[in-house]
């Protein structure tokens, strides 16, 4: 059978802060389901189902946190998923949403991702000790940081292009007026001189802890013809699992993203990505992982991804921009981080990315990942509907 | 022409009140293995796998990502994960099958009340800002909708004790059930609910495996095909629901296409006796139609697969030809704000 083509009509952000004191984790998701549908001027009345993901509840001591929002997500009398994939969570909720759509199961879906961090504090919520398990090492950092270690040793990066991918996605921060760090006096010295917290990770390579949602409205062909603005559309999607631990697993290239983006690039008819992808939102957290990704992606062979990002091809004007938002280094509400991926991707194709839009981007790919480099979700959108 | 869809295996532990001796993963696996037996299929045949559980349980973040550890997840497989009930997971993966992206679906669920309070854990669903901090309790709420019933005429003390007597009767025949036979309606926990009003406390997992078309008959000899399914949700706050209905029961059951035909079987997941008698009245069910053959949630309730379990008891009996047409309900949040609604059928005999 044939599926619906997906479009995005609507994409709506919060300003990303360190601290939203001024509204509740309702008032936050509110705020960026109304921009989202004020973009695609619908109304409450016009979504028939709405599909919610975060990161871990414990981030905001609510359990199920849902059920506390469908008041204030317009979701009474509706039907209301809740998504978890961990750090991939706000890629793997959108692409829920799509298949609604995809499915002919609903005709117009809203889906939003949020994490509201200053209610609680996410490095020990993330730093749980349990028995006879491998805990996340205080905090994912500790965690992330032998895997950097062993790409720079497997592809012998210099040591500096940590430091290019952060100062590079805080330029392109200033571009974006949704990002949290707006550092307008940071230099690459200024980088480079930063504490280092997990070697080889410093500072200014890591994200911040923001307060922030983000929200899309998702429709059908129909929807896409009546849409005030462009529509996106998405050309593919897709998410894939391997274990956290296993004697097999390639943590600096896990098969899971590999087998992902293959899925992805198949259905959207893509022969080489490097070719053929006009921009990427990637999920960076910490610095290293643009040219560890650039590889796992497709974009470059195994070893020559840091070559990409050394010779300024992943600049906001380079020949494949990656992170023109600013990326999670420049914003990290986590849950939302991953749908902020993919709407930053869907607003490039759409021609409406302001001053960080790239001329001409036709497709785009939206990226994210969590857990252990475990999950993966990810979805390339273009200007124009499938087959056309 | 839309996918037919199939429930066309179920597995589930034996419900306990603690299983302290194991992980989640552990409790978990031997149902994986049971259902991927009856379908003879293996983790990497499977086109889809989605799951439910919640991580305030467990008591720590990311609790589900060892459990996919479990699936056997190499090579990589198509996976994603709700914070809901089990049932919730099987819905989208449904939804999946429907695209025709997989034909075959895992969808598994659990939950380890033992480690805490499930009374005080629950609370933390509430309303964070004015509400969770007064603590109220599960069966605090559930008895304010007791009461309401009450109130409103619609049961009374002793009709609520043979909805427990029948249960605990009923679970009697199901080896998985963690309370049977003859059980003491108790004592007042919270008045009007005594302690055969409310569900035990227990450790428990589930796992069903979904096939489209075809695929399903070669899976299956008696498939329970997935006529509608449907679920909706209420507002939050309870001064603005009407505790003596259940509107999103009722709006997932018409879009279910509950209504349509009569059913012979519901597995209702009614965690409280008063809300087996609300949901009767508003799924328009009558005393001809066999409610909870398998003891329902008042016999064992794993929070998170409690849900997942009636899908999978519904679809059991067809599979095994005691139901033709049956009702599968799941519930979550305080006093039913959320409710599903599938409804199951065998071919014709």
């Amino acid at each position: 059978m044939s599926k619906e083509p997906v479009a995005v009509v609507g994409i709506g952000q919060t300003k990303h802060v360190a601290a939203r004191r001024d509204v509740s984790i309702a008032g936050l998701v509110r705020e960026a389901a109304r921009r989202a549908l004020e973009d695609a001027e619908l109304t409450w009345a016009d979504v028939g189902a709405v599909v919610i993901g975060k990161a871990p509840d414990f981030f905001e001591g609510v359990m199920m946190p849902e059920l506390y929002l469908a008041d204030a997500l317009g979701a009474v009398g509706k039907p209301m998923l809740r998504v978890h994939t961990a750090g991939s969570v706000g890629g793997s909720t959108a692409l829920v949403a799509a298949n609604l759509v995809a499915a002919r199961v609903h005709g117009t879906v809203l889906t939003l991702a949020f994490e509201k961090q200053s209610e609680s504090n996410a490095m020990w919520g993330l730093s749980l000790p349990i028995p006879f398990q491998q805990p996340l090492l205080a905090g994912a950092g500790g965690f992330f940081a032998p895997h950097v270690r062993a790409y720079m040793r497997r592809s012998g990066a210099p040591d500096a292009i940590g430091s290019l991918v952060a100062y590079k996605d805080r330029r392109n921060a200033l571009k974006n007026p949704y990002a949290h760090l707006h550092e307008h006096d940071l230099t690459l010295e200024k980088v480079q001189a930063s504490p280092m917290l997990w070697d080889p990770i410093r500072y200014s390579e890591t994200c911040p802890s923001s307060d922030g949602a983000c929200a899309m409205v998702l429709t059908d062909r129909a929807g896409a013809a009546r849409a005030p603005r462009p529509p996106a559309w998405m050309l593919g999607g897709a998410m894939r699992s391997e274990p956290t631990l296993f004697a097999g697993k390639d943590f600096v290239s896990p098969q899971a993203g590999k087998d992902c983006a293959a899925d992805v690039y198949r259905q959207a008819g893509i022969a080489d990505p490097r070719r053929d992808i006009d921009a990427v939102e990637m999920y960076v957290p910490f610095s290293w992982y643009e040219p560890m990704w650039l590889e796992n992606l497709g974009f470059a062979e195994e070893g020559e991804g840091w070559k990409l990002t050394e010779s300024g091809v992943t600049e906001l004007d380079g020949d494949l921009p990656v992170n023109m938002s600013g990326g999670v280094l420049s914003a990290n509400p986590i849950g939302a981080s991953g749908m902020i991926r993919f709407a930053e991707a869907a607003l490039q194709v759409r021609g409406q990315a302001g001053e960080h839009q790239v001329d001409g981007a036709r497709k785009v790919l939206g990226h994210a990942y969590g857990g252990g480099s475990q999950f993966f979700s990810m979805w390339l959108v273009g200007a124009t509907p499938p087959g056309a | 022409m839309t996918r037919e869809i199939a429930v066309v295996a179920f597995a589930q532990t034996d419900h306990r009140r603690s299983t302290e001796e194991s992980s989640e993963v552990e409790m978990l696996m031997p149902v994986l293995h049971d259902v991927l037996q009856q379908t003879g299929l293996k983790t990497a045949d499977i086109g889809f796998t989605c799951s439910g559980s919640s991580d305030y349980l467990a008591g720590r973040a990311f609790s589900f990502t060892l459990a996919l550890d479990g699936v056997g997840a190499w090579p990589p497989v198509s996976e994603s994960h709700v914070e809901m009930d089990g049932a919730w997971a099987l819905y989208e993966a449904w939804t999946k099958l429907l695209t025709g992206d997989a034909d075959t679906a895992l969808v598994y669920s659990y939950g380890k009340s033992s480690p805490g309070s499930v009374r005080d854990v629950l609370t933390r669903q509430l309303d964070p800002y004015y509400v969770a901090p007064l603590w109220p309790d599960s069966v605090a709420l559930a008895a304010l909708q007791a009461q309401a019933l009450m109130d409103a005429g619609h049961t009374d003390e002793p009709a609520l004790a043979a909805v427990g007597a029948r249960s605990r009767a009923a679970a009697a025949a199901n080896p998985h059930a963690q309370l049977k036979g003859r059980t003491p309606q108790g004592d007042y926990i919270v008045r009007p609910l005594r302690t055969g009003d409310c569900p035990p406390v227990g450790d428990g997992a589930a796992a069903v495996i979904l096939a489209a078309g075809e695929r399903a008959r070669q899976l299956c000899e008696r498939p329970a095909w997935i006529r509608g399914i449907d679920h909706r949700i209420e507002a939050h706050g309870l001064g603005v629901r009407d505790l003596t209905d259940s509107p999103s029961t009722r709006l997932a059951a018409e879009h279910a296409g509950v209504f349509e035909r009569p059913v012979d079987t519901a597995e209702l997941h009614a965690p409280f006796s008063a809300q087996e008698v609300l949901l009767r009245r508003v799924l328009r069910l009558g005393d001809d139609v066999r409610v909870n053959p398998s003891g329902g949630a008042l016999a064992a309730n794993p929070v998170m697969a409690a849900g997942l379990i009636r899908i999978g008891e519904a679809a059991a009996r067809i599979h095994r030809g005691a139901s033709d047409r049956a009702l599968a309900h799941a519930t979550s949040g305080p006093c039913l704000q959320q409710n599903l609604v599938a409804v199951l059928e065998g071919d014709p005999r």
